[in-house]
């Protein structure tokens, strides 16, 4: 019998490494398919990143109607859940069987690594009828005709405008109209610093990304092949010049220095809601924040503003919202099935959730749903929703890195004028991002 | 013949006894080093070896696919990896530096306090102990030229102040800000070190005529030296894995709160907080490429050993230079 040398170990060992290595990456198996069928007595495990009191109620009470409706389901619902935790619980073998996700930029790379499953095959054999959601949140759930989730409730972008400060003005309906109402309504100190801005353009603005603003614009995000359109689409250059103009209307400085003195997004501090801003573009969730943190405020909302050649799509908008599906490896696929279509479906349990987190209810038949109880300012957001101009953010396979790209961009070397040449800015961001998405397969 | 014979077949068995008697001695050694290394095998070894083989694929953290160099070529035009490694070397060549000679500095005052020095070590270590993202979030708060009291304190007194964690210029002098006010760990074991020297030997060299540098120059560094070493190697360590304080300061800074379902640029302002390691989280974890992340984290890897590699050369030649 020969002895092991010490090479010989440390070749065994590397050996039993690699094997490990590529044993560890499987993600555990775990089929797409089987699992007792719906009527079976089972368990089914539900994740979900909601952690506040009032959103956790909210599920809990949509769910509801899913138990009374499947008596022989019991549903144990776990929230705050995140996205790294639902990937590790997929690569462990042992998921739960139903996840839903904030993270709509994540879709591709959940649709094309099959952590989530390929749900069309399930909804042609139910008959779902997808014309029951909007275009835009047909196309943020499916990613290269890979349909891998269906919607939980939506966000929709407006205008939010506070009353007082508008002094009489009806809300812009074109970029045109928006500048001019932003510097008419612009109060400003002796010294130049601004005390009221009409409209902050500034992409660190909070919900003034690229993503929010230049959709006003008619961007085109990507090329029909899944590559980066910001040099070839001039619909950016457009949104560039603009944003760039009234910035320095109001001096990079002077912005930067208002900017900074206005607290946190998500805190009674907002600035709109302190009456420090006119006008800004938000979340349908604001007039939740608003009807807690600042009840006395006068406001209006509306549909955000088009650029000047787009008049005709006046009334559209930009929307995302959450994604629900069935992770590879779930231990009941049925089950986990029946429970996605009723909550991605089911008027009662949309308007439930849609009333206790102040979110876009995600179907059309839920939208005009009299159970709705929402703020008189809402109504905007449910008509942006539905509205056909209204359109989304393609998800890529590295978690919608070219829209972080291009706000990075925007913020570092566009406001700050290091960028002076934006076709060229443009091509050089077009190259980064498509040299990304190659390295991530896309 | 027989005698022959005889001696011929004693040899074998004799060196067989010998070689069974090495092996045994062979198997109680690796039996006592059996503990470490199974550990050092599982959580060492595996996970290097697993990292050098990922770096060879594109992996989804779902489907791995050999890609060759790939990943290795991507790292070559890769501006961010180049801005993140210069964030990084920036913070390892001055804040590291800083905290040493701050936490030497504070050690000697501490050590030669005559009252109260209880009270002042506690002073100087409770900022160690506040949790890095509340120390941050304070640290920013604080700053805030819009809102924070410093800036307002400073301009009753019609000092000028910079934009801090606003500005890419400042942003990083911020953290190594909060590391000094933070120095409480390399303090604590330097003033142990300093504690231990030898009174005899500042007595001798005051005899000698010795004054107060010469004393600190000939007497405390030499014998302090092993402990600065291992604050110099690990502060290096520890830096070039800096990621908390860098990712909490960058996103307060900008406002905006990293909601479930957000898209942040990370390292704001203008890229000057973003980190290396912060960066290999963002490809691995939020780009979905851990290929190329285990590119990165090999390069942290070489790096890391290098920089501890060359700081014990230089203390040790030091310290042989010393004694000499």
């Amino acid at each position: 019998m020969r002895t092991p040398t010490p090479r010989r170990i440390t070749v065994a060992l590397a050996a039993l490494g690699l094997g490990l290595t590529s044993a560890c990456t499987a993600g555990g198996g775990g089929g797409t398919g089987g699992g007792p069928k719906t009527d079976e007595k089972q368990t089914l495990q539900v994740w979900h990143g909601w952690s506040a009191d009032h959103e956790v109620k909210g599920f809990e009470d949509a769910v509801d109607g899913f138990r009374k409706l499947h008596p022989n389901i019991t549903v144990k619902v776990t929230g705050n859940q995140t996205d790294d935790q639902i990937t590790n619980a997929i690569r462990g073998g042992n998921p739960p069987d139903v996840v839903a996700s904030f993270t709509t930029d994540n879709l591709g790379q959940f649709c094309q690594s099959g952590a989530w499953q390929e749900l069309t095959p399930r909804l042609r054999e139910d008959g779902v009828d997808l014309n029951m959601f909007p275009k835009a949140v047909q196309d943020y759930t499916q990613f290269k005709g890979r349909r891998c989730a269906l919607p939980l409730l939506a966000d929709a972008y407006g205008l939010y405008y506070n009353t007082a400060l508008m002094k009489g003005n009806a809300p812009p309906k074109t970029m045109s109209e928006l500048t001019a109402l932003a510097k008419k309504l612009t109060v400003r100190a002796p010294d130049g610093t601004i005390k009221v801005a009409g409209f902050m353009p500034s992409v660190q603005y909070y919900e003034h990304t690229p993503q929010h603003i230049a959709t006003s614009f008619g961007v085109k995000w990507l090329t029909p092949a899944g590559t980066a359109n910001f040099s070839k689409d001039p619909a950016f250059k457009a949104y560039l010049k603009w944003e760039k103009d009234l910035l320095d209307w109001y001096g990079y400085d002077n912005a930067k220095k208002f900017m900074r003195s206005m607290g946190q997004e998500f805190e009674a501090s907002n600035p709109f809601q302190k009456g420090k801003v006119a006008m800004a573009v938000d979340g349908e969730w604001r007039t939740k924040f608003i009807q807690k943190e600042a009840p006395a405020l006068d406001y209006g909302t509306a549909p955000p503003p088009v650029s000047d050649d787009r008049a005709a799509q006046y009334g559209g908008g930009f929307t995302l919202g959450t994604i629900m599906g069935i992770p590879r490896g779930s231990k009941h696929a049925e089950a986990a099935w029946a429970f996605v279509k009723y909550l991605a479906t089911d008027t009662g349990s949309l308007v439930t959730m849609a009333n206790a987190l102040g979110n876009v209810p995600s179907t059309l038949p839920a939208l005009s749903s009299p159970g709705l109880k929402l703020p008189a300012q809402f109504g905007t957001f449910l008509n942006v929703f539905k509205h056909p101009a209204t359109t989304t953010s393609p998800s890529s396979p590295n978690g919608g890195d070219y829209l972080v790209q291009l706000q990075r961009f925007v913020q570092d070397e566009w406001e700050t004028g290091k960028v002076k040449d934006p076709d060229q800015g443009l091509r050089d961001l077009d190259a980064k991002v498509d040299k990304a998405l190659e390295l991530a397969g896309g | 013949m027989a005698a022959v014979t005889g001696a011929s077949a004693a040899a074998p068995r004799g060196r067989t006894a010998g070689a069974r008697a090495r092996r045994h001695r062979r198997l109680r050694v690796l039996a006592f080093l059996s503990p470490w290394l199974i550990g050092f095998t599982l959580f060492f070894g595996y996970p290097l070896l697993a990292t050098v083989y990922f770096s060879f694929t594109r992996y989804d953290l779902f489907n791995l696919e050999y890609v060759g160099l790939t990943n290795y070529r991507y790292l070559f035009g890769d501006q961010d990896a180049r801005r993140s490694m210069l964030n990084t070397l920036w913070l390892v060549t001055l804040m590291v530096p800083l905290r040493v000679l701050f936490g030497l500095g504070a050690a000697q005052l501490l050590a030669h306090l005559k009252r109260g020095g209880g009270l002042f070590r506690s002073i100087f270590y409770l900022p160690y102990l506040v949790p890095p993202v509340s120390a941050t979030v304070a640290f920013v708060f604080v700053l805030n030229p819009g809102t924070g009291p410093v800036d307002h304190l400073a301009d009753l007194a019609g000092i000028p102040l910079p934009d801090w964690f606003n500005d890419p210029d400042w942003s990083k002098p911020g953290l190594a800000l909060l590391g000094l006010w933070a120095v409480g760990d390399v303090m604590i074991i330097l003033l142990a070190a300093v504690l231990d020297v030898p009174r005899q030997l500042y007595e001798a060299a005051e005899i000698d005529g010795a004054g107060p540098w010469q004393r600190f120059r000939h007497i405390t560094l030499p014998t302090v030296s092993p402990v600065l070493a291992f604050a110099a190697v690990t502060g290096v360590i520890q830096t070039l894995q800096y990621f908390t304080q860098a990712m909490v300061a960058g996103k307060v800074a900008a406002g905006q709160s990293d909601q479930p379902g957000t898209q942040l640029a990370p390292g704001y302002p203008g890229g000057s907080t973003l980190t290396f390691p912060q960066y290999l989280y963002d490809e691995g974890f939020r780009q979905f490429n851990m290929g190329y992340a285990c590119v990165l984290a090999l390069l942290l890897f070489a790096v890391a050993m290098l920089f501890t590699l060359l700081l014990l050369r230089q203390f040790h030649s030091f310290a042989d230079g010393e004694a000499s």
